[in-house]
Parts: C-alpha cells; structure tokens; sequence
C-alpha cells in the first residue's frame, strides 16, 4: 500500500535535462516560499498587537522593491533560457533516426514501424536509439506523451507533428493520451516497450509476437478484450457503433452484402483479422486489422471468452448450436445490455 | 480616509434591506446593494452545485478503475464542474456582489454610474446560468471547459451549443458590469478622491473591468464561430472542412488567459484591504501595487501562448510566449512582496478576514511560482495537460480568489447584513479550508510530475495512494466550506448588531451605518488623504 512512486522513472536521453531545469525551478521555489512564509508567521508573532517591539520606522525608498527583485528576476531569466535551450532540442528532429508512424484515432494507438509491422497500442523499441514519431490523427486532438520519457506532443487531424527521443533504458512504460479526445479519453492507453537490441532483433524476425509480449501471453480473454481496446466500438452506448459481443455467439447475423454468416470460430478470427471481408448490415466499416499483432493462441483466447459470455440466451441451457432466423437488421445486437 | 462626521445612528427602516421587503422589491432594485445580494445568492447556489460536481469527480477518483459513474457521466462532472465554477463563481464573484456592493461605497457616490444597467446584467447573467442548466438537464455537455475543436465542433455528441449560449449570454453580463464599474470609478469618484487616494480594491477592480470589457468579446467570437460549423457546416476550425483546429485554441485563450486576471485581480484588491486593515498600516508601496495591477491587466493579454508549448505552435513564439509569462509574474510578486512588507511593524491582530488574507498570501505564492515551472518550456512538456496544471490553477483561483472572496465575505459581512459573524467558528472553518486545501491540492503536483494526465476517469494503480490523500482532502475542504453557510445564515437571526465600523478601518464605506441606507451617504463625503490612514503604535 505504501509502495507508491513519488518520482517518475527516467529512461530516455531527454529525462534527465527536463529533470534538470525541474529541480533548479524546485530549489528556486522552495527558497521564496519558505522567505514568505518565514516572513508571514515571523511578523505575525513579533508585531502582534500589544507586542512590546519598537515600531518606529524610517520611511522606506523605492530601492527597497528592486533589492529584491533584480536577483530574483535574473536567476528566473537563467532558468527560462535554459528550459528554452532544452526546449529547442526536443523540437530539432536528429539526422537519422528510427522513424515510426503514428495514428492516433478514438481511441487507440496505432504505430507503424519502417518495415510496414503494425502494432496497437504497444509500441516496441530498441534501447540507445533514436527514435522519431511522425503523428497524425485520423479524427480529433490527442497528445502522445510518455512520462518516463518527458516528452509529449499534440497529435492533430490533417498534420504531422513529430517528437524524438533516445530510450535509454530497458523496459515497459505508459503511454498515455494527454489531450481530452471524448468519452474513453482515460482508456487511450499503451505501453512502449524498451528491448535490448538482441531482443528487439528477435522481436523484428517476426518470433516477436509471443517474445515481446510476455505479458499478453498470460491473460485472459476478458484482458485481451480491454488491451485490444475492442470495448471502444463493440458495446452498446458507445459512440462508435459496432454489434454488441454478447448473446451473438452462434447466431445468424445478416451482412452489408445482403447475405449472412454464422457467428463461429471461422467468422470471429476472419473479423480480427480482414474486419472488412464481412461486415455486419447496419454498421459502418471502420474496424481496423489486428493482423500481425495479436497471436494465433490470443485470438482463440478471444473465440473462447465471445463462446462463454456470448451464448444466446434462446439456448443457453444446450452447447451453442447455431440458431437460426431469429435476427433482423441486426437490430438485437443494439438491444439493451449491461 | 478623513473622518467626515460619526455615523448619525440610524432608523432601522432606512437600511437598505428594511426599505421594503417584497419580493418584487428585490427583483426590480437598481440599488447596487440589493443587485450584490442577488449576485451573492445566486452565485452560492451555483457554488454549492459545481462543488457537488467535484465531489462526484473525488468520489470516482478514489480508486484505479471506474466504479461510480460511467465515462460519459465522468466526462459530464468535470466540463460541469469546470463551466459553472470559472463563468458562474469565479468571475462573477468578488466583482458581482462585493463590487457591486462596495464600489460606490467606497469612492463616496450613491450607486454606479448605471444602475438599471446594473440590474439588467443580474438578469442576462440568470438568463445564461439558465441555460447553461438546462443544457445540464437534458444530458449535459462533454467537451471540458476549454471547448477545444474538433471535438466540441464535430465530434461531441452532448449539448455543446446550449451550454456555449449560456456562456454566451453570460458574458454581455461580464461586460455590462465592466463597463458600469470603469464610468462609475472614472465619473463619481467624492470630492477630493483623486486616483490615488483610491482603495487598492477599487484599482485592482478597475483593472477587472478593463479585462472584462476587453476580452470576453473575443470568447463571444470564438463559441459564435463553433455555432456557425455545428449548425451550418462552415469550416474554420474542422480540417476536413478546410478550417484550423489550432485557430480556436489561439482564440479561447486569447480570452481565458486574461481571464484567469478577473479570476484573481479581485482577490488580490481584497487581500491589500484586509491586510493593510489588521495590521493597522498603510498597504506598503501602494502606488506600486495599484499600478502593478494594471500591468497584470495589460500583460495579461499577452501571455495566452503559453497554454499552447506542446500544440504544434512555432518554437520561436512559444518562446517569446515564455519570456513573456516569466515577466507577467513579475508585478504578482511585487504585490506578495508588499503585502508581506506591511506587516512589518504593524499591530497585528488575527480575525478571521485576516486568516483568509494570511493563507492566500501562502497558496498565491505557491499557485504563483508553479506557474513559473508550467511557464518554462522543457518542462511544461512534460507537465502540460496533467495534474500539476490541476494543482497550479486550483492553488490560484481557489488558494487565491476563494480564500480571498471568504475573506471579504467575512470583513464586508457587518456592513452587508448589519450583523456579526461568531468569530470562533469562522476562524475554525478558516483553518478547516487552509488545511484541507492544502491536502486536496499538494498531491496533485506530485501525481502531475508523475505523469497522471487530467481529465482521466480510471488510471494506472500506482497513482491511487496520492488520489486517496487529494480525496480524504477535498472531504475537508467541503467541510470547511460547509461551515461557513451554515454560521453566516444563523447570524442574520442571531448574530450580535454590528456597530457601523466593527474593525475600526479605514475607507468611506465603514463612515456610512451598518447596513447602510439606500442612498450610501447622506451627505457627499469630502476626502482629503489617501485611503489608508492607519496609526500605528497605539
């Protein structure tokens, strides 16, 4: 319970400057406040009324206001032009460095490595490298900021912004969405995952998947679910319609084309995987592919959670045998659900 | 200010509450007074609910994942919480009722220069907080208080543009009290009142109102705008329409940064009054602190960059705009500087206005210096948009201009009501809000310099001892706010007569009986030395 961070750790090149400034400006402050506060209480005690201190005083000249204040406007101008200079690097993109696209969308992030590998919302990455994000938005304002790295910066509809920094240490640290963006704006959430550059080569071979992430390995459906973000567009109330998981599990849903699919293990891997090759009438075609990114054995982890919570209630009580006919419009899928 | 003549005991029926007691009486007064009441009731009202709103948001805070409310009802809670707090408290506070209510007290005239003006920005302003309510009725608004777009222009799906027509609506009565209160301080000032002669509250007023009719135009332009793309599809800040989602940022702070002055200049008028009034001195380098209040007012207008270091705005200006907030925060120190420096010598007593005054001299410098981190480039990158900007803005508007408004609430009280507070309970409630304050917002830093981003519903498990101790604080805080509602409306039945100059200050106002009678004076008061003629020693 009392093992709680006060400090945030610091893994990039960029950390330890902005860290820098930050303890100048911490020393800076203390100083005033604990003068003023000094001063206040100090006062307060000796010129109380009826205290016996002498309260003669010569009038005070104007020479009083600039003793103090010139020293303290000069360290204050030293700060501001070093936290410029600081400021200035981080804008200044390096000469080479490993270049990732990012799409920021409601509400996940999408990163594009060099060699066209996608990921969602985990971003994978060698240590001692630089690395550059060309961001872009595919809808509203987000901000792409890691704390542990000290770098944030606004991700905008129709404009690249870039950033760059050079992790520095090894491992598995947030990534949050710094912009409000709407309702699941707290959920826009990954991680960027510091490799040693063995490590990273093995990721890059492609044995990445199940290496890189150890972690995923482990959960459960229900994890894989919130991770995958698939809860943004797949529950009722949203605000970006896509049919509800519950009670579709071997069901008969109609399709934009006009026929219709049995919601099976086949239909559930070929939506992760080719969301476009089947898309459910009434909705509109945005989900994007998880191609590449989640693993054979994570999938049927997700086939086996949609199997348990998605029996139609119709038949709960056999094995989920297909039923048929009794969906129109896909309109049980916007049914009420908790 | 000179001792004109002892206040000729008063006839109960000529004080402004006995004139009349209709209702109809209050709704149609021009009398500043009666409008300042108003104000006064309305604004408590309108307090107590987006103060539930933050409890709501405490509440849900207090653990990791969401448990409480859904997103979309967090989403609600703090865009409420933000909208009534800053357009329907804060700037209407101190300006609205102890403005309204002291100004033509304090430079010697009988009401301001407008009074059915006066009456019709109560009415505009009810009218707006209307609105703004209803939109809250009907499913409230998502968009924070900063309507930033795309989002607010065409992705949200709440009621963005019923609320923005309150906010709207609201502001022409910000400008309507501005400009009553610049032709009422320039115009009607007594015989003898030259400029500086005049209360530090009325200069810091004075500033207010320059802000006020200045800048809350530009907010009018930049919602009317975000009307015209919700409603007719015009593409000025859509980029799928051709337009810039940069360009309503520039505008909205434009006019929220001078804002955050009407949201603070007011306080700081109050503090020198009660300061200057405790320690039985005049307000050390008083031209220095009038002036400086003005020079808040017109850097002020310069500075709204700054909230943009991480937007995609030119290295260069964010530059300029840095140096730029580095010096705004010269003239606020110089005022701490000074408030601090009249104490020295004086003969200090500790009533419960100069409580509030002492604890917002503290929670300013604070809230003051943390700017100066948020005003430093590199670091603003990692801060901006997370707790510690959380922490640094309650620290001003409510560690500065709450203590200072319940600081003046309680030192013009006698002169409001007729009636005295019971002191030990306002000094404990005093300590009650200084100390839960404190522990409300000083997490907030850390968790910020941690990397929590504001505005977040659920969060990483490592941050929840420190939202656990902001939670446990603001539970105080509530306390603390509670007492002083409870106290102060008990005193109107029971509260000991007040005599017409309970502190025994300075300034015309405490020269006029308590509560003063419709018409202020009866005589026009004749001033002949500057405004804080305390002798000390005595």
């Amino acid at each position: 319970m009392w093992d709680f961070p006060l400090f945030p750790e610091s893994a990039s090149n960029l950390a330890g400057r902005v860290d820098a400034v930050y303890f100048a400006l911490v020393l800076f402050m203390a100083v005033i406040i604990a003068l003023v506060c000094f001063l206040v209480v100090f006062f307060s005690v000796r010129y109380r009324k009826g205290s016996r201190h002498n309260r003669a005083m010569k009038p005070a000249s104007a020479l009083v206001e600039l003793v103090w204040s010139i020293p303290l406007f000069t360290v204050a101008l030293g700060i501001f032009t070093w936290a410029g200079k600081v400021y200035f690097d981080m804008r200044t993109m390096p000469d080479s460095a490993l270049q990732i696209y990012v799409f920021a969308k409601q509400w996940m992030w999408k990163f594009e490595h060099a060699d066209g590998r996608r990921e969602i919302n985990d971003l994978h990455l060698p240590v001692g490298e630089a690395v550059r994000l060309t961001m872009t938005s595919e809808d509203v304002i987000h901000s792409l900021y890691i704390p542990a790295f000290r770098v944030k910066m606004d991700v905008l509809p129709d404009t690249y912004h870039e950033q760059w920094f050079t992790p520095t240490r090894v491992g598995t640290y947030h990534l949050f969405c710094a912009e409000y963006c709407g309702t699941e704006h707290s959920q826009m959430r990954g991680r960027v995952i510091v490799m040693s550059r063995g490590d990273y080569q093995e990721w890059l071979a492609g044995r990445g998947i199940a290496a890189g992430n150890e972690v995923l390995g482990e959960m459960t459906g229900a994890d894989l679910l919130d991770h995958f973000r698939c809860l943004t567009c797949h529950e009722a109330g949203g605000a970006i319609q896509a049919p509800s998981l519950t009670g579709i599990w071997g069901r008969r849903v109609p399709l934009s084309d006009g026929t219709s699919v049995i919601v099976d293990e086949q239909y559930v891997r070929e939506s992760i995987l080719e969301p476009q090759a089947k898309v459910v009438a009434g909705y509109p075609p945005v989900m994007p592919t998880y191609r590449g990114q989640i693993s054979e054995s994570q999938i049927s982890q997700l086939i086996e959670f949609i199997r348990k919570s998605g029996v139609n209630r119709a038949t709960a009580e056999t094995s989920p045998a297909p039923v048929d006919g009794n969906v129109g419009g896909g309109q049980s899928d916007t049914g009420e659900r908790k | 200010m000179s001792v004109v003549s002892p206040a000729p005991p008063l006839r109960l029926k000529e004080s402004y509450l006995s004139v009349s007691f209709t209702i109809r009486s209050w709704l149609l007064s021009t009398d500043h007074k009666r409008i300042g009441i108003l104000y006064l009731l309305s604004i408590t009202a309108l307090f107590l609910f987006g103060g539930a709103a933050a409890v709501a948001m405490r509440v849900e805070l207090m653990t990791p994942q969401a448990d409480v409310v859904r997103a979309e009802v967090y989403n609600r809670m703090f865009t409420v919480h933000g909208v009534i707090m800053v357009w329907f408290f804060l700037i209407p506070s101190i300006p609205a009722v102890l403005g309204n209510f002291l100004i033509p007290l304090m430079i010697g005239a009988r009401d301001l220069a407008f009074p059915k003006l006066n009456l019709a920005s109560w009415y505009v302003f009810m009218a707006g907080a209307a609105f703004t309510l209803w939109a809250i009725v009907r499913g409230g608004v998502d968009t924070g208080w900063t309507f930033y777009t795309p989002y607010s222009s065409t992705y949200s799906n709440s009621y963005v543009m019923l609320t923005a027509t309150g906010i709207f609506i609201t502001g022409f009565s910000s400008i309507f009290t501005g400009l009553n209160f610049i032709v009422t301080i320039h115009t009607m000032r007594a015989p003898g009142l030259q400029w500086f002669r005049l209360p530090l509250f009325v200069w810091s007023l004075y500033a207010t109102s320059l802000i006020l009719v200045l800048a809350t135009p530009v907010l009018a332009i930049s919602l009317g705008l975000i009307a015209l793309e919700r409603l007719f599809g015009f593409g000025i800040y859509d980029p799928n329409k051709g337009g810039d989602p940069l360009l309503f940022q520039h505008l909205f702070w434009f006019y929220s940064h001078p804002a955050v002055y009407i949201m603070i200049l007011p306080g700081m008028g109050v503090v020198s009054e009660t300061i200057a009034c405790f320690s039985r001195k005049a307000v050390f380098g008083y031209k220095v602190v009038a002036m400086s209040s003005l020079a808040i007012a017109v850097l002020g207008f310069l500075v709204w960059g700054h909230h943009m270091f991480v937007s995609g705005q030119s290295t260069y200006a964010g530059l300029v705009f840095s140096l730029l907030s580095f010096l705004v925060a010269i003239p606020s120190a110089i005022k701490t500087f000074n408030w601090t420096a009249t104490l020295y010598k004086g003969q200090i007593t500790f009533a419960t206005p100069m409580l509030y005054a002492l604890g917002f001299i503290g929670l300013f410098t604070i809230g003051g210096l943390t700017g100066l981190v948020l005003a430093s480039l590199a670091v603003d990158v990692h801060v901006h948009d997370t707790y510690f900007v959380v922490a640094h803005f309650h620290y001003i508007m409510v560690g500065g201009m709450v203590m200072a408004y319940l600081g003046g609430i309680h030192f013009w009280w006698p002169k409001m009501t007729g009636r005295m507070y019971p002191e030990g309970w306002a000094r404990f409630s005093a300590i009650l809000v200084f100390v839960g304050f404190n522990l409300t917002f000083f997490p907030q830093f850390l968790l910020g310099y941690l990397g929590m981003p504001r505005r977040y519903h659920t969060y990483p498990a490592e941050f929840q001892v420190l939202n656990v101790m902001s939670t446990a604080g603001a539970s105080i805080l509530g306390v603390g706010y509670l007492f002083p509602l409870t106290y102060l409306l008990w005193s109107l039945r029971y509260g000991p007569r007040a005599e017409s100059n309970p502190w025994n200050a300075t300034g015309l106002e405490w020269q006029t009986p308590s509560p003063p009678p419709t018409y202020n004076f009866k005589e026009t008061p004749v001033v002949t030395e500057g405004p804080y003629h305390y002798e000390t020693g005595e």
